[in-house]
């Protein structure tokens, strides 16, 4: 594996890109996109298998090259990075992407912009794979911006709706709050370091040196490290910057499977797990308190909270994107207890189990002719077997379904990495509470979609075969992948299996409990006629989180709108008096000084001067001849006089 | 009879030419005024060369045989230019010719 090879993976994409975006037909376009992929993907895989013959605790393998050079000795380099983690995500991100793209060829046929769809989809492909494998910290942070971007044109997508246009904004706008602490998290590694390459051969990485200093008291590691999490937090929708992700739902189904669900929020657990050695630095010297703690409470909270809000939605898709924002809350609780093995292990079981739920609910409001409401669906599973089976394994594997889901064994290690530090005993709890909610909202979705009569307008049908073979594909990971996988991805990640047999207990318990307590609550209700007893007021406004932006943030921006008007006028004002000001002097200087003192003064006064002694001088021209003998006498003595004078 | 008596006289000469050249209106008169101020400096010329050390070297007489040689055709020219004047304005009144000034 070189450095082109290893270029190719996000270069593939990216060419796909450059060349759907000039293409008329979609069905070409899809194509064209679909073979990058694929090629991608292949490369992936044999990058995963190089990288799963390496030493886990060896020198990843890193491939520069050099960028720019500042000054005289200020080299940047960009480059890849080789080692298991970087094997693993790229082949997840270009396996489910590959997947994603088919299933999109069939979700988008109608679509008269497939074309430009594809465009995009390829384009987010490229950052993403080119996030994944960067070395170096400003290469991850320009990919980084270019997901962002392909996730805000993917999300405006259907810009002719009012809601998606408004949703791409919000997305944007919100995620680039924690970018910007990203960004002063690299300089200030840059200004501590002196590099920005994560791994080098030479052992200077920013992950492979110990990083000495304070600031503010703090040690340096730590700040840059909560810096990197806060754009960590704001990709990975953690609170408080998780309103964009709900939204983000006004996008097409296999954005949401692709982008808000499987590949790009978990960015932000990526970028924790990369830069991981700087979290485990302490706070304080001597001091217990690390940023790995910061993060799983941060995580914690937010797979509470949100596990909460999606008990009060009636859209199948922000249902699911809640459900989202409350796994990667999980991720990052796996991340800060356990370390980067947890964390990555539910983020790959959670892509695949996910992006399935998304693609079924993609099939589901396909078939049920664009609806979403889960009010409306219901009896779903007669017309469509093969879509509610792929779901049912998705939603098996998102509650936890003990051993038979991929879904238990990540979620089962998060639970005994957290129980295992005694710490961290509250945010087990909170972590088991979430899950118990998963359940919850789970069980209450399915029934919604799945049980009763149909009770929305036109008959719904199963979705075309493109459609139905990827959800059969990651049905089969979302069951097996634990299982099989479990073992060999904890060694490579340098992690440890952890059984403890009171957190299976806990782990099964919240799991069928909750499964249990949904089918209490919902047994023999009438639903979509009837009150919802979960959906209570707060959880369906999502604990007001919107409306507190707008009375707070809002405010303030409106504030400042006022208070840049008033400035502008201001300067408007200065502006106009330095134009009157400048107006008046250049008057004074053409009427005072050109016009009065050259003009009239200087060169006509002058002329008139000149004009009058020329006058004067001709007086004594009268004619009179005499009179010019006289002078001529009158001269003659002036000479005499002259001469005799000079002797 | 010293130098002094010469000068005196030639300077009387001078100013009575130079008076009348002033003062009368007729050119022709005019034109003798100037002749008698020649005379008056050709009388100079004689009186110095008279009193020198060297007489012998007959600067004076030379310089006022010159003089008068050229007095001679000068009036000559004079009264041509009389004449022709004379032609044009039908008068030899000084006064009356005054063309020669801006109008």
């Amino acid at each position: 594996m070189s450095t082109t090879t290893l270029a190719l993976i996000p270069l593939l994409p990216l060419l796909a890109a450059a060349l759907t975006c000039g293409l008329q037909n979609g069905r070409r376009a899809a194509g064209v996109a679909i073979v990058a992929m694929l090629g991608s993907c292949g490369l992936a895989l044999s990058a995963l298998k190089e990288a799963w013959g390496m030493e886990p605790t060896g020198d990843p393998l890193t491939f520069d090259f050099e960028w720019l050079t500042v000054g005289n000795d200020t080299v940047i380099n960009f480059g890849f990075v080789l080692d298991p983690l970087t094997g693993l995500m790229a082949a997840m991100v270009t396996f489910v992407g590959l997947l994603i793209f088919i299933y999109s060829a069939g979700y988008m046929k109608d679509d008269e912009r497939m074309a430009r769809f594809f465009c995009y989809l390829s384009l987010f492909a490229a950052g993403m794979l080119g996030l994944v494998l960067a070395n170096s910290l400003l290469l991850l942070f320009m990919c980084w911006e270019i997901v962002g971007i392909a996730s805000y044109l993917l999300i405006s997508f259907w810009f002719h709706k009012p809601e998606a246009a408004a949703a791409g904004k919000k997305a944007f706008i919100v995620t680039r709050i924690g970018d910007m602490g990203f960004l002063i998290g690299i300089l200030l590694a840059f200004k501590t370091t002196g590099t920005l390459t994560l791994y080098n051969e030479a052992g200077s990485g920013i992950l492979q040196q110990d990083l000495t200093g304070t600031v503010f008291g703090i040690s340096v590691a730590a700040v840059i490290s909560l810096l990197l999490f806060m754009g960590a937090v704001g990709k990975s929708g953690q609170l408080p910057l998780h309103v964009w992700l709900p939204d983000a739902m006004e996008g097409p189904t296999p954005v949401s499977a692709l982008i808000h669900a499987a590949t790009m929020v978990a960015a932000g657990v990526f970028l924790v797990a990369r830069t991981f050695p700087l979290f485990e630095v302490p706070l304080y010297e001597e001091g217990i308190l690390k940023m790995t703690h910061v993060v799983a409470w941060v995580g914690a909270i937010t797979a509470l909270i949100a596990a909460f809000i999606a008990l009060g939605q009636y859209d199948i898709k922000r249902i699911l994107a809640y459900s989202t924002v409350s796994q990667l809350g999980l991720m990052m609780v796996g991340l800060g207890v356990g370390g980067v093995a947890v964390g990555m292990f539910h983020l790959l079981t959670h892509a695949f189990f996910k992006a399935l739920l998304f693609l079924g609910a993609g099939s589901i409001i396909h078939g049920c002719h664009e609806e979403q409401d889960i009010r409306k669906m219901g009896g779903i599973w007669k017309p469509m077997r093969v879509t509610s089976i792929a779901y049912l394994c998705g939603t098996a594997a998102l509650v936890a379904l003990p051993f038979v889901t991929s879904g238990y064994y990540s979620k089962d290690q998060i639970l005994a990495a957290a129980w295992g530090e005694p710490l961290m005993r509250p945010v087990f709890w909170i972590a088991a509470a979430a899950s118990l909610l998963t359940a919850v909202y789970m069980t209450r979705q399915c029934l919604y979609v799945f049980a009763g009569e149909y009770r929305g307008g036109k008959t719904p049908h199963e979705s075309p075969v493109t459609m139905t073979a990827p959800l059969v594909i990651l049905a089969l990971f979302a069951l097996g992948m634990g299982m099989v996988f479990e073992t060999s991805i904890f060694a490579k990640l340098q992690g440890e299996v952890i059984h403890d047999n009171f957190v299976i207990a806990v782990s099964m318990a919240v799991a069928l409990g909750g499964i249990a307590l949904g089918w209490l609550i919902y047994r023999g209700r009438a639903l979509g006629q009837a009150a919802d007893p979960l959906a209570i007021t707060p959880l369906v406004q999502k604990l007001w989180f919107d409306e507190l932006y707008a009375a707070t943030a809002g405010r303030l921006w409106a504030l400042a709108i006022v208070i840049a008007e008033q400035l502008n006028e201001l300067l408007l004002f200065v502006r106009d008096l330095a134009v009157l000001l400048a107006d008046r002097i250049g008057n004074a200087f053409a009427i005072g000084g050109d016009r009065k003192l050259i003009d009239t003064l200087a060169f006509d006064g002058m002329c008139n001067w000149l004009r009058s002694a020329g006058h004067a001088v001709t007086r004594p021209q009268n004619g009179f001849l005499p009179g010019y003998l006289r002078l001529i006498a009158l001269g003659a003595v002036a000479l005499g006089v002259l001469v005799f004078w000079i002797k | 009879m010293t130098l002094h008596h010469y000068l005196i006289l030639a300077a009387v000469l001078f100013c009575v030419g130079l008076m009348g050249a002033f003062t009368r209106r007729n050119a022709i008169v005019v034109l003798f005024s100037v002749e008698i101020m020649l005379n008056a400096a050709n009388l100079n010329f004689i009186a110095f060369w008279r009193y020198s050390d060297n007489p012998e070297l007959l600067h004076g007489p030379m310089f006022t045989l010159f003089a008068i040689a050229v007095a001679a055709a000068e009036v000559a020219v004079g009264l041509a230019l009389v004449i022709a004047v004379y032609r044009h304005f039908k008068t030899v009144d000084l006064e009356s010719m005054n063309t020669l000034r801006e109008e």
